[in-house]
């Protein structure tokens, strides 16, 4: 089967001689739901311009449904809807005129069924007729949403969709995302809001400075993830010894990171010994944002 | 090419710059009839540019025709550079718009509206005395490559330019001494032989001499030689153009 995205050793060194890209290869199958994490200046909005055409690689190629972006950039770019990550309008016009337009530079006449489609999906049905510059930066963003659906591409990247907006908003779009991606589509994700990943991808590659650090099923990453957290409310002061471990702290209530599940019995004992009660303990769940934190260093 | 894709972004274009109409077509028509009224009544009565035309007529084909190079360019390169400062020209360059219907599309919106001003001026300045043209072919075979010159100087300062004084700049210290100086308020048989020769390196001198030929039937220079000029400019400038697209020149990094 064709992937969806095939990304073989994108590099991009630009002319300042910063270096965005590092070898980075991957694929997406079709029908994926994907998520491309990283901490700022990872260079996930470098591989999405790279991805749209809109910056070349310096070495290394992209296609999108088989198509080179850069030798077939016609059907590459027919296949794949992008959401910029800045929020962008054109004052000129109102929401259907964008809409319209957006059509027609995809080479799309009479398109106006499934513009008044997307406009009720992403809440903006009365909102038509208004120019964007009157709209709210959560509606722009719903707009931007979708410019880039106005082709129904079977392919379809979002660069942190969801900044800035409403919990309303959020939640409409990822269910019309799930919709579109139980109809066929690829979706591939950029966020910042992790807790979106780990709830709609079935696979998140990591970025690191340019770099591929973790490409794995979003339940592997999170099962493999090393390190126990345990978060222990206590009678007195966490002891000097013990202050390495702790990753946040909050009056007595401290969170603190082991290797394992048997340091756990070792640190209660070593409180007991102290003289230090523990009034409450609980395990947390290891979510993404740890196993991000762990593989980009982002906490650091 | 991408018919529907060019036509669609000529469109928008074209809509662009006609919902602000009083700013793109009336404020330009005001300003050809201030110039008009003044240079007509301060200096009509005492100059004649060419052998039997009087000053009032001289005026109107320089006025017509600077104004509708100014605005062609201007269409073109605030355009773009708009959509380049808020960002929404991503949505021009994400989908399958080859260059040429890209330049085609902003080349033929600064035409169109070039030429709208320079009717509405001529319309509205008729009445100081614009004979009825000698060669209508030539007046419109100049209006379009005037314009289609300035539009693509004005998509080539529109990429170029990365903030809003870089465009004031073109234009303040390019497009508008080479305007002033091409003829619009005079004959350059009235300058001194060394102005008359570095004429001759302007090509706006052309556009507009070739311009009032189509009127008048009387230029300072063959209105042949002036279409050649102005042509090879604008295939220089086409070229010019054409190779930033394709090398993304600052709008593919």
């Amino acid at each position: 089967m064709t992937a969806a995205l095939h990304i073989s050793h994108a590099c991009k060194t630009y002319g300042n001689g910063f270096t965005a890209l590092k070898d980075v290869s991957f694929d997406v199958a079709e029908g994926e739901f994907f998520a491309l994490l990283g901490p700022n200046g990872a260079g996930k909005t470098t591989l999405i311009s790279a991805m749209a055409g809109l910056s070349r690689l310096s070495s290394g190629n992209i296609s999108v449904m088989g198509h080179d972006v850069q030798k077939d950039s016609y059907a590459a770019r027919m296949s794949l809807g992008v959401v910029p990550q800045e929020l962008v309008f054109d004052p000129f016009f109102t929401v259907r005129e964008t809409l319209q337009f957006q059509s027609g530079y995809f080479g799309i006449h009479n398109n106006n069924d499934w513009i008044d489609e997307l406009l009720h999906h992403l809440g903006l049905s009365d909102k038509a007729d208004t120019n964007t510059r009157r709209l709210s930066g959560g509606m722009k963003r719903r707009v931007m949403v979708a410019q880039a659906l106005v082709h129904k591409p079977p392919v379809i990247v979002l660069d942190e969709p969801t900044a800035g907006v409403d919990v309303e908003l959020r939640h409409s779009l990822w269910t019309f995302m799930r919709k579109l991606n139980g109809e066929g589509h690829t979706i591939v994700l950029t966020t910042h809001y992790l807790e979106e990943a780990q709830e709609n991808c079935e696979r998140i590659a990591m970025l690191k400075k340019g770099e591929l650090v973790a490409l794995e099923r979003t339940d592997t990453l999170l099962h493999n993830d090393k390190g126990v957290r345990i978060e222990l409310l206590l009678t007195a002061e966490l002891p000097q010894a013990l202050l390495p471990k702790a990753v946040s702290q909050n009056g007595l209530r401290y969170v603190l990171t082991l290797d394992n599940y048997n340091e756990v019995a070792d640190i209660l004992i070593f409180l007991k010994t102290t003289g230090i009660g523990v009034q409450q303990m609980e395990i947390l769940e290891t979510d993404l944002e740890q196993v991000f934190i762990n593989l980009t260093g982002a906490g650091a | 090419m991408n018919m529907t894709g060019f036509s669609t972004l000529l469109r928008k274009e074209v809509m662009r710059f006609g919902k602000v109409w009083q700013q793109t077509l009336g404020a330009p028509v005001l300003t050809a009839l201030l110039y008009q009224l003044i240079f007509a009544q301060a200096i009509g009565k005492h100059v004649e540019a060419l052998p039997g035309v009087p000053y009032n007529a001289f005026l109107i084909p320089g006025l017509a025709m600077m104004s509708m190079m100014q605005n062609a360019f201007a269409n073109s390169s605030s355009s773009l550079i708009q959509s380049r400062i808020t960002g929404n020209l991503v949505f021009i360059l994400l989908p399958p718009i080859s260059n040429a219907a890209f330049f085609s599309a902003y080349i033929s919106a600064g035409i169109i509206r070039g030429l709208a001003v320079g009717l509405g001026i001529l319309v509205c300045t008729a009445w100081f005395g614009l004979p009825v043209p000698a060669h209508i072919g030539f007046v419109l075979a100049f209006a379009v490559l005037g314009c289609l010159f300035m539009a693509s100087f004005g998509l080539i300062a529109g990429i170029w330019a990365e903030k809003f004084d870089q465009l004031a700049a073109f234009q303040n210290f390019l497009i508008m001494p080479l305007t002033m100086l091409s003829g619009v308020f005079y004959s350059i048989h009235s300058l001194p032989a060394f102005w008359q020769g570095v004429s001759h390196f302007n090509p706006f001198f052309f556009m507009i001499d070739g311009f009032r030929y189509g009127f008048f039937g009387v230029s300072d220079v063959s209105p042949w030689t002036s279409i050649g000029v102005v042509l090879t400019c604008f295939i220089v400038l086409a070229v010019v153009t054409l190779q930033m697209l394709a090398r993304g020149y600052k709008l593919r990094a």
